[in-house]
């Protein structure tokens, strides 16, 4: 599919390579040479692979992006609009069209020698930071090798040993010209006991054409915690890819929460591998979804070492024509003896023409453990919506109080609060007669 | 003598095809308690449901009249602000929807439709309190969810607070002492009493005489296949706890 649109990629790497930060290092040239590679020979995926069977990206690989060269004027009341309030105590750094904007930017001090810095800053002044996290680590797939091949700008986290962040660190990247394409990437390191929360947050304008392209990778040391929250909030006619990918060190904690809110396309792809016995991760996630919009999350969970526990909560409200789509993985390994895993999907179709996909998965090669998954797609419950109306509920409150009751279950475990009260805002914006609700209140 | 407020005349209805409801006759009068007794199956619960305005239930023939007006013809929510309260026989579990928001967003609604401004947040909290002492249920239900993990007995509670908090002008408690111990029983018998009143009517479905003892009942009535048989004063509850339902059918039929 689609020889041009790709050739259309390699090409611009032909003319943008040398500029890109970071040029002149020879790992990191090489790196992009043997991505673009990858990418030359695979192009796009199309709908034949089993892992894209639902998502069709047609329509991306025909529209032609560039990446632009300046990023256009945003202003911070429009960067404050998208924070979680005046008074939050976090780090953040703002991207607007691939390229860092520290006039935006709050990264603030952090404690004991940790760091949040633009990655094109460490790439382009002391590249050997990040020779050992970025070197060896190719992201699977035609996108994750598009965005290791153009990759320029992003964000390195990075929390030394024993150091606990107190605030998270927020990463906005933002998207405000039409035909824009961006491939952040973002590098998180937290050494043996170290603690932090990150919030990656996707958003663009309306009525624009573009393409977020991003890769996150995550070094969990031993012992240490991490938080991370996607927030995508993409304009409503972007494409977003993106490809989370974690390597977890002995009895580290990972909780994860993917919010997929925006966008005409959005695919996440989750990999957590538990390298080491004592593991523990959580994968949340919410998918909200209207219109003709479409979005797919992949999930893959690989239990490699003894006493490892993952818990997988995901759960879609599609209204419109839109679809959603989740296949979840969980492979235990044969080494993997009491491992504890627990996968569940569930999605609420709002309308008659909303479809969802749901395709949840165990693949075990070891004899003692504990594994369960269930998936569901249903519509409101009829028993529950009759016993709010037989209180005098109007129906219209009634099915926006089980939908916003059916999200809550995942908006529920977000720690941080003021992200919580904000996907508990956006809930009452977006949903059916949501308003209702605190006007009820 | 006043007219009745429920006029349930003929009334037929079916589940999936089935007919379950085969003609029931019953007048209520405000300030009446009756009692709906019968074997299982035979179709109480269907007509308590039908009158709450569950749409699962085809109304294939008869007519009810509530106040003298179509009952069949309004909304479920519309009935419950017109007064018509169910308590249900499984009340349903709602997670993610606390008790309170519950209970707030029916009295407003219920208050809207009166023609009264909405209870602000001290005065619903006050009303709330007094009400859930009633039931002898304590504040932690309240920021529960509706039901979600409540034993038998507490969900049986939390319909007689509801009950009390809408303030109806006609409730139909559909097995509310099933599934009570002594203590619980006593408890939403005293709730039940404590609504008694000359403006109220109540239709009680029991199967046993132990909550008629406490809340006397004007009318007793046996529903069996689908139809009322027979009608008395409460000593036919003594009787059919006596002599169980056969000898009622084996005359019906
Ligand atoms: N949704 C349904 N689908 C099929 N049959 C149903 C449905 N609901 C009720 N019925 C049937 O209708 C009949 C009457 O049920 P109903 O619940 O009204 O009985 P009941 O008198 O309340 O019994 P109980 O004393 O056990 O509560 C039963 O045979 C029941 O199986
Ligand atoms: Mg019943």
């Amino acid at each position: 599919m689609s020889e041009q649109a790709h050739a259309a990629f390699v090409a611009d790497f032909g003319r943008r390579a040398a500029e890109l930060p970071g040029g002149g290092t020879s790992w990191v040239e090489r790196m992009r040479r043997l991505a673009l590679e990858q990418f030359a020979a695979s192009g796009f995926p199309s709908r034949h692979e089993e892992d894209w069977k639902y998502t069709n990206v047609e329509p991306l690989a025909r529209h032609r992006f560039e990446a632009p060269a300046r990023p256009a004027a945003v202003s911070a009341q429009q960067v404050a609009a998208l924070g979680f309030g005046a008074d939050v105590r976090e780090h953040l750094l703002v991207f607007v069209d691939g390229h860092f904007a520290p006039e935006l930017s709050r990264p603030g001090a952090l404690p004991g020698g940790a760091s949040a810095t633009s990655l094109a800053q460490v790439l382009s002044r002391e590249p050997a930071r990040l020779e050992p996290y970025l070197a060896g680590a190719m992201p699977s797939g035609a996108f994750g090798a598009l965005n290791t091949a153009f990759a320029a700008e992003g964000a390195f986290v990075h929390v030394p040993r024993g150091v606990a962040l107190e605030a998270p660190v927020r990463l906005l990247y933002l998207s405000a010209s039409a035909d824009a394409v961006t491939h952040p990437r973002t590098v998180l390191v937290l050494e043996d006991g170290a603690q932090a929360s990150v919030i990656e947050q996707y958003a663009g304008g309306d009525g624009i054409v573009y393409f977020s392209n991003a890769v996150t990778q995550a070094l969990l040391g031993a012992n240490s915690s991490l938080t991370h929250y996607k927030l995508q909030q993409e304009g409503d006619r972007a494409f977003h890819v993106a490809a989370i990918g974690l390597r977890q060190g002995r009895d580290s904690r990972f909780v994860s929460h993917s919010l997929a809110l925006g966008a005409s396309l959005a695919r996440t792809d989750i990999g957590v591998r538990l390298e080491a016995s004592g593991c523990e991760c959580a994968l949340n996630g919410l998918y909200l979804a209207g219109g003709s919009q479409l979005t797919d999350h992949h999930t893959r969970i690989d239990h490699l070492q003894p006493q490892g526990r993952s818990r997988e909560f995901y759960r879609g409200i599609l209204d419109g024509r839109s679809r959603g789509v989740f296949a979840g993985s969980v492979v235990v390994h044969p080494d993997a003896q009491k491992t504890d895993a627990h996968l569940a999907n569930h999605n609420l179709l709002l309308s008659r023409g909303a479809e969802a996909d749901t395709k949840p998965q165990l693949e075990i090669y070891a004899d003692d453990v504990k594994c369960a998954h269930g998936a569901t797609v249903g519509q409101l419950d009829e028993e529950m919506l009759f016993y709010l109306r037989s209180r005098g509920i109007p129906a219209e409150l009634g099915g926006a109080l089980l939908t916003y009751a059916f999200a809550q279950d995942v908006v529920g475990r977000i720690a941080h609060a003021p992200l919580r009260a904000r996907m508990a805002d956006i809930l009452i914006a977006r949903l059916p007669e949501g308003r209702l609700i605190r006007e009820n209140a | 003598m006043t007219a009745p407020l429920l006029s349930i005349k003929g009334l037929q209805a079916s589940v999936a095809g089935k007919p379950i409801l085969r003609g029931v006759d019953l007048e209520v009068r405000a300030g009446e308690v009756h009692a709906i007794m019968g074997p299982n199956g035979s179709g109480k619960s269907t007509l308590a449901q039908v009158l709450a305005g569950r749409e699962s239930f085809e109304v294939s023939g008869g007519s009810v009249l509530y106040q003298g007006r179509d009952l069949l013809a309004l909304a479920p929510e519309e009935r419950a602000r017109e007064g018509v309260f169910l308590a249900f026989q499984y009340p349903v579990e709602i997670p993610g929807v606390s008790n309170v928001y519950l209970l707030k967003a029916a009295v407003n609604a219920v208050r809207k439709h009166r023609g009264l401004a909405p209870l602000d947040a001290i005065d619903f909290l006050k009303l709330v309190r007094e009400k859930a002492k009633l039931v002898e249920m304590g504040e932690e239900f309240l920021q529960r969810s509706v039901n979600e993990g409540f034993s038998g007995g507490e969900k049986k509670r939390n319909e007689v607070l509801q009950m009390a908090m809408l303030d109806p002008k006609l409730a139909i408690l559909d097995e509310t002492d099933s599934g009570l111990d002594i203590d619980a029983l006593r408890v939403v018998a005293n709730g039940v009493n404590a609504m008694r009143g000359p403006e109220r009517a109540m239709v009680l479905v029991t199967h046993y005489q132990r909550l008629l003892d406490y809340v006397v009942p004007d009318h007793v009535h046996v529903l069996a296949h689908g139809r009322i048989v027979r009608s008395a004063g409460r000593e036919l509850a003594l009787e059919l706890e006596e002599r169980g339902y056969g000898w009622i059918e084996a005359q019906a039929a």
